[in-house]
């Protein structure tokens, strides 16, 4: 009688707890949910203007600029299409140009990219799988990343 | 030479794991006393000194600049400062798997030298921390040898990625390692049990100390973390719920909640199936953590480059180990027993609370970080889930569970009953505190979450103070008292961090601004002034450093560095910190202004009361540390007994239970 009564009450709120849990993971998971584009996505079926979304591609050599305003200006590209991002932040140190980047930001009406963070790895032999799938899809890139072959092959970067 | 006796010695260690697992095994069926169980601890013995010795070599190569070893090569240069010569040794996959493997290796000696009493049960528990080692000795011999060679041999390496070179890398992954992989001795020691058909109690008291220090350990690992990845300019602050970040994060909440269902277990034999459950799938976490970092299969900005081989291994080694594991608990779950009842107002029930509010979070966070990648390899559009899934989901989840935190303490075991506790620990008056810090941040305006969660800050505080100041006298012994010391630290600690997340989240937006010398720029009330910049060279690098003065008093000096071996540039940032917060301050490359004046990119950023989560984290630490001695010094606590009656309004509290109900 006592044990079963202590189980009934256990479980009771146990699956309380779960169902709320599910609940708050569900709604916080539609609303958190951030796609990702590639260029070629992009030109074919852009996101809506405000959508908070990441885009990702290889940063074309000599399209970084740097207005005297502060911030950078910058085009990432799949070998398909390309995308004209903004930042007004200050870029990570990992950033250069050939490197495959991450941003995450927000298309205006007028089709230009404002991000709010730009991604770059503490690794500079290391591709953003996004970015990696995007170029293998588009038949950019299939063998390893651009810095392949030289003996840094292995990893470079620690716990965390 | 050196390189061949590294491969020779991580060779040697394998097989020794090997025949730790095999002898130690044969030895518990003996009873443990047998020649078997102690050539299974030879043989943990052996292991532990052939991969001391390895990683001695590695530095050794290390210190020799020897570019012929192809992991020395893409993590050294001549140039690089001794410190981070050794510390390179574990800056990359292979040394650090190797480190990994060595402490797995210490604590299967650890565990054949001071184990649980019952000397059957220590070695079959040798064993399975055997079989753990092999399996991950295995992959360190076969997938990622770290003294491989290189032909033809460079002649300077690739120095270590100057972000990583800091001091923090030397002590950071160490402390890190010793709390993911001594959570192995718990999984070993509950697996054994099961084996061994000891009861729920005896294998919780068995296995609490090995999980309460891993735990102190992991917590200090991840704390060290955060402060790094703080003033490490990208790495998105003290906490980003990054997936990497989040692979240390479930270990961590599950260790929390074993360390707590371990009393229960321990004390009342509550939950004894939860507790070993617990202590499989913490280790098993920490192996899929290792997955998430080493693999290449997550977007992270501390993931290791991208290895699809290495990722098979290691999902390998975590199938062996979750397959051997849940199939012992599914066969023997039966053999641990029953509790006895609890009321829903005792301390057992709180525990449990805590319990599945940290095991829920745990499962929340490992959605959101494993659901990007289940999307992935369905080939759906690829999705990120960020920091807005986990504050909406995980952050109130935790808040909940810090707000009953202060009760247990003062709810007696069994009956329950909560007038009295609550009378005694004044919770009326503790509210006041409460109301103070929720005004404060209303009025500085802090949003909804951070509100909530300053508000649990001060009264986990609180609660904490008056755990201590009534506790004190009923706790006799040198034991209880350190136990209820730890106790009061730790949920003080978890106060602290707590007011201090709520008052970081609460922070005014960052600046950016081009300034000239002389120019100024205001960010929370105080003034900065760009005063000069100039070059400050290290030994690997050359730096422009900028003073800039806060309020006309301080100055901070923040650095923008170029280390030519790596070709990169990092930025190193400067922080002026007092009482209130730090003042967080980066400088950027120099540019010519649209006024013609050469001017540098200045970030600034205001961290109020962020000493707070490092004095919170230490305090969380010191008290895991005291439980750890209290239960040293003091042997196992005998079981609380309580007679369980429903009749008995005030339940008789024994001496021992106030104050040794451990942190």
């Amino acid at each position: 009688m006592r044990q079963a009564r202590k189980r009934l009450w256990i479980i009771a709120a146990g699956a309380a707890v779960l169902v709320a849990a599910a609940a708050l993971a569900f709604t916080a998971m539609r609303d958190a949910m951030v796609f990702f584009y590639s260029p070629a996505m992009v030109a074919e079926n852009p996101p809506l203007p405000g959508q908070r979304v990441r885009v990702g591609g290889l940063v074309v050599t000599g399209s970084v600029e740097r207005p005297s305003a502060g911030g950078a200006h910058f085009t990432v590209t799949d070998g398909r299409a390309d995308i004209r991002i903004e930042f007004a932040g200050s870029l990570p140190d990992l950033f250069r140009e050939g490197q495959g980047i991450v941003a995450e930001g927000a298309f205006d009406e007028q089709a230009r990219f404002t991000a709010q963070t730009v991604l770059a790895k503490h690794d500079e032999t290391y591709m953003p799988p996004e970015v990696a799938r995007a170029l293998r899809e588009s038949g950019y890139w299939n063998d390893g990343p651009p810095s392949a072959g030289q003996y840094v092959g292995p990893a470079s970067g620690a716990s965390r | 030479m050196i390189a061949e006796i590294g491969r020779f010695l991580i060779a040697l260690a394998f097989i020794a794991c090997l025949a730790q697992t095999l002898l130690a095994w044969r030895g518990a069926d003996q009873g443990g006393r047998s020649g078997a169980a102690r050539a299974g601890a030879a043989a943990a013995e052996i292991a532990v000194i052939a991969a001391g010795l390895a990683f001695l070599l590695l530095i050794i190569s290390f210190l020799r600049s020897d570019f012929s070893i192809a992991y020395v090569a893409s993590h050294s240069h001549v140039d690089k400062p001794l410190i981070y010569k050794i510390s390179g040794a574990w800056g990359g996959h292979e040394g650090s798997m190797l480190l990994w493997c060595w402490i797995l290796a210490l604590f299967g000696l650890g565990l054949a030298r001071i184990g649980p009493k019952d000397l059957a049960l220590r070695s079959r528990a040798v064993s399975f921390q055997g079989l753990l080692s092999t399996l991950f000795f295995a992959f360190l011999a076969f997938a990622s040898n770290p003294f491989e060679r290189i032909l033809p041999a460079p002649i300077q390496g690739a120095d270590l990625n100057p972000i990583l070179q800091d001091p923090l890398l030397a002590i950071h992954p160490p402390m890190l390692y010793v709390g993911y992989v001594g959570l192995s001795a718990a999984f070993a020691i509950a697996a054994a049990g099961l084996v061994q058909r000891s009861g729920g109690r005896a294998l919780a008291s068995a296995l609490r100390p090995w999980a309460l220090g891993a735990w102190a350990s992991l917590t200090a690992g991840i704390a060290l973390g955060a402060w790094w990845a703080y003033y490490e300019l990208g790495w998105g602050g003290w906490w980003f719920w990054d997936p990497v970040e989040n692979a240390s994060f479930m270990p961590w909440l599950l260790g929390a909640a074993l360390i707590h269902s371990a009393i229960a277990t321990e004390k009342r034999g509550a939950f004894p199936g939860w507790t070993v459950f617990l202590a499989l799938i913490a280790y098993i976490l920490s192996i899929l953590g290792a997955f998430l970092v080493r693999s290449g299969v997550i977007t992270s900005v501390h993931a290791f480059a991208l290895d699809p081989e290495r990722g098979v291994w290691i999902l390998g080694m975590l199938g062996v180990s979750a397959v051997a594991g849940f199939f012992l608990f599914a066969l023997r779950a039966g053999s641990l027993g029953e509790g006895d009842g609890f009321e829903p107002t005792s301390r057992e029930a709180f525990i449990g609370a805590n319990n599945l509010l940290l095991a829920v979070t745990a499962g929340v966070v490992l959605i959101g970080t494993l659901y990007p990648l289940f999307v992935d390899i369905m080939g759906w559009p690829m999705i990120s889930v960020g920091p807005p899934y986990f504050d909406a989901s995980a952050t109130p989840l935790l808040i909940l569970a810090a707000a009953l935190m202060p009760l247990a303490p003062f709810l007696p075991w069994a009956n329950g009953g909560a007038k009295p506790g609550l009378k005694q620990m004044r919770a009326a008056l503790l509210l006041l505190p409460v109301a103070g810090v929720v005004i404060a941040f209303v009025w500085f305006g802090a949003p909804v979450m951070a509100v909530a969660a300053g508000g649990v800050g001060a009264w986990a505080l609180a609660g904490a103070a008056m755990d201590a100041r009534i506790h004190w006298q009923t706790a006799k012994s040198r034991t209880a008292r350190l136990a209820l010391s730890g106790r009061a630290l730790a949920h003080a600690g978890v106060g602290f961090i707590a007011l201090g997340g709520a008052a970081d989240a609460s922070r005014p937006a960052d600046i950016h601004r081009a300034l000239a010398p002389g120019e100024s720029m205001t960010i929370a009330g105080r003034t900065l002034t760009l005063e000069d910049v100039r070059r400050a060279d290290g030994p690997n690098f050359m730096a422009d450093r900028a003073t800039i003065r806060v309020d006309g008093r301080s100055t901070v000096r923040p650095e923008r560095r170029f280390y030519p071996a790596a070709n990169q540039t990092t930025r190193e940032v400067g922080l002026g910190s007092d009482v209130r917060g730090d003042i967080y301050l980066s400088i950027g490359e120099a540019r010519t202004r649209e006024d013609g004046v050469m001017a540098y990119e200045v970030r600034a950023a205001f961290h109020p009361l962020v000493w707070m989560l490092g004095l919170g984290a230490f305090l969380v630490v010191t008290g895991g540390g005291l439980a750890l001695c209290a239960r040293v010094t003091g042997g196992v606590p005998a079981k609380v007994k309580v007679k369980v009656k429903r009749e008995s309004a005030e339940a008789p509290e024994t001496p021992a239970g106030a104050g040794s109900g451990q942190a």
